[in-house]
């Protein structure tokens, strides 16, 4: 729950979610409300998507579809589960889920950070383009597909296909990987990765809760980037 | 798109507010699906009686159906009319005989399941029309799967709504498309199954109805659906004594389950579920890709 009383509260069982959202794209890094508490959210798409300052927002309850997407700037909390896509195509800020995401958690965002206190189900990182991403529990299969830039960080275990046609995107996995897809391989887990694991998870304020050692490093082969005959089948 | 709807009682007290549950978790999937709707209830059963639920066009005389279809020793047949279904209760070693007659003497009539606590209704239009249509609201039973459709693969028909029988007391809603539907109807056509229509969920249903024929269970036949069904799929199955739900190896449709002691639900969407007693503090899961899950009652 909150540490700090809201400036603005928005309760969607009697307020219509499109005003929420049109409040919440008004507002600026001069507006006098910069803490913003939402209540009843009952699984409803589209909860504080668009937000372009750097507002806090509390959402109490379980969100669905692309929370916080396109998010710039914001920090948004999410105190339960998001449903598809949260904090998709994010630009910058920072978006935690208190509980479980489902699938497609971060797609295609371009900067920020995305913490996951959960699980992520499938495709999680799916073409992200510089987010970081931090899941202490699991992801589901083809986690980080066609990822090209950031860090995706797990603390339990992906599934199949891990880092399927991966381009520059950095993944680290403490527990198992079920399988990787096509292109991505286990790497060497040098002093400058174990730093850049270090930084991310600091900014994350996890600096200290698991041991840096006991991650996996996965990446991208570089076998795909270009089209030749031999990789036919891999594509 | 598609909605699907399912909620199994633990607790009995609850068992009164069914189909008012059930009406409102259909209500909430509108959006996914907007063109038909449909569920299966299982309710109250008499040991040796089957229910037979029949469809037939609005205004139909069903009184006159049952009268004709009584016998010196069992009288009428009991009858429930709900809007353009009715559900006829006939001694189960009478069954065979009766669908005969109706298919011989009534093709007006069909036949959209039977078991011996399942009654399945389904319609065109928006799923609150479907629902007060039935009174749904005013079922009760132990669990029941419903379905919104938003159709893809075949025309919006009664025919093509969901839920599709599976067998006695059997049925099964689907959100997906399957790839091979025409290609496996034909061999199980072979086989000697009949299929109503060219819907591909129709083909699923068939084939596990033909993989428990061969003796397999509901688990055992979903376990092989994974391997013989090409294409998307989340199921809801529903039987006799409870639900099962499966989802292809991609997870390609989305699937929320909640528990708690009182009952398990799955929708579509964590939205269908909020109306639910104590969701807040229900356990919420996804259904993890082609795995068999299962619920059932005691017996």
């Amino acid at each position: 729950m909150n540490a700090v009383m809201p400036d603005t509260t928005f309760d969607l069982g009697t307020t219509p979610l499109r005003e929420l959202n049109a409040a919440l794209h008004k507002a600026s890094a001069e507006s006098n409300a910069r803490r913003w508490r939402v209540l009843n959210p009952n699984g409803r798409h589209a909860v504080a998507v668009g937000i372009h300052a750097p507002l806090t927002v509390e959402i109490e309850g379980n969100v669905g579809y692309y929370c916080a997407g396109m998010n710039a700037e914001a920090s948004i909390i999410v105190h339960g589960n998001a449903g598809q896509g949260v904090a998709e195509n994010m630009m910058s800020g920072f978006v935690h889920v208190k509980g479980d995401a489902s699938q497609s958690a971060g797609a295609t965002a371009h900067g920020g950070m995305l913490l996951i206190d959960g699980n992520a189900s499938a495709r999680c990182g799916i073409s992200m383009k510089g987010v970081d991403i931090v899941v202490k529990g699991s992801v589901g299969h083809m986690s980080a597909f066609m990822g090209q830039s950031g860090a995706l960080i797990v603390f339990g275990d992906a599934g199949e296909a891990l880092g399927d046609s991966l381009y520059e995107a950095k993944l680290f996995v403490r527990g198992t990987v079920k399988s990787l897809g096509a292109d991505c391989i286990a790497k060497e887990m040098r002093d400058e990765h174990k730093a850049l694991l270090h930084d991310k998870l600091t900014a994350a304020g996890l600096a200290g809760s698991v041991d840096i050692s006991e991650f996996k490093r996965y990446g991208s082969a570089r076998n795909l980037y270009n089209f030749h005959v031999d990789n036919v089948d891999a594509y | 798109m598609c909605g699907i709807v399912g909620l199994f009682l633990k607790d009995q007290k609850l068992e009164g507010e069914l189909g008012a549950m059930l009406a409102s978790m259909l209500c909430t999937m509108t959006g996914r699906g907007p063109d038909s709707a449909g569920f299966a209830v299982y309710g109250a059963g008499a040991p040796g009686q089957v229910k037979l639920s029949l469809r037939a066009a609005k205004g139909y005389d069903f009184p006159a159906l049952a009268q004709g279809l009584s016998v010196p020793a069992d009288g009428v047949p009991a009858l429930s009319i709900r809007g353009t279904h009715a559900v006829i209760e006939v001694p189960a070693a009478r069954e065979a005989q009766v669908r005969a007659f109706l298919a011989a003497r009534h093709p007006e009539v069909a036949v959209v399941g039977s078991g011996t606590r399942m009654e399945i209704f389904k319609e065109v239009g928006l799923p609150s029309a479907v629902a007060e249509a039935f009174a749904l609201p005013s079922m009760r039973g132990t669990h029941g799967i419903g379905h919104t459709r938003m159709a893809t693969e075949s025309a919006v028909t009664t025919a093509g709504a969901h839920p599709f029988s599976t067998g006695t007391d059997q049925c099964l809603v689907h959100n997906g498309s399957l790839s091979n539907h025409n290609g496996l109807r034909r061999s199980l056509a072979y086989q000697g199954m009949t299929f109503e229509t060219e819907n591909d969920s129709e083909v699923a249903a068939g084939y596990l109805t033909w993989r428990m024929k061969q003796g397999a269970s509901l688990g055992d036949a979903l376990e092989a659906g994974l391997k013989d069904l090409d294409g998307f799929f989340t199921f809801v199955v529903g039987t006799e004594s409870g639900f099962g739900v499966l989802r292809d190896p991609i997870a390609c449709k989305p699937a929320v389950m909640a528990e708690t002691d009182q009952y398990v639900a799955f929708g579509s969407e964590y939205r269908a579920l909020i109306g639910l007693p104590g969701i807040d503090t229900a356990r919420v899961f996804e259904p993890e890709p082609a795995t068999v899950y299962f619920w059932e009652r005691a017996q």
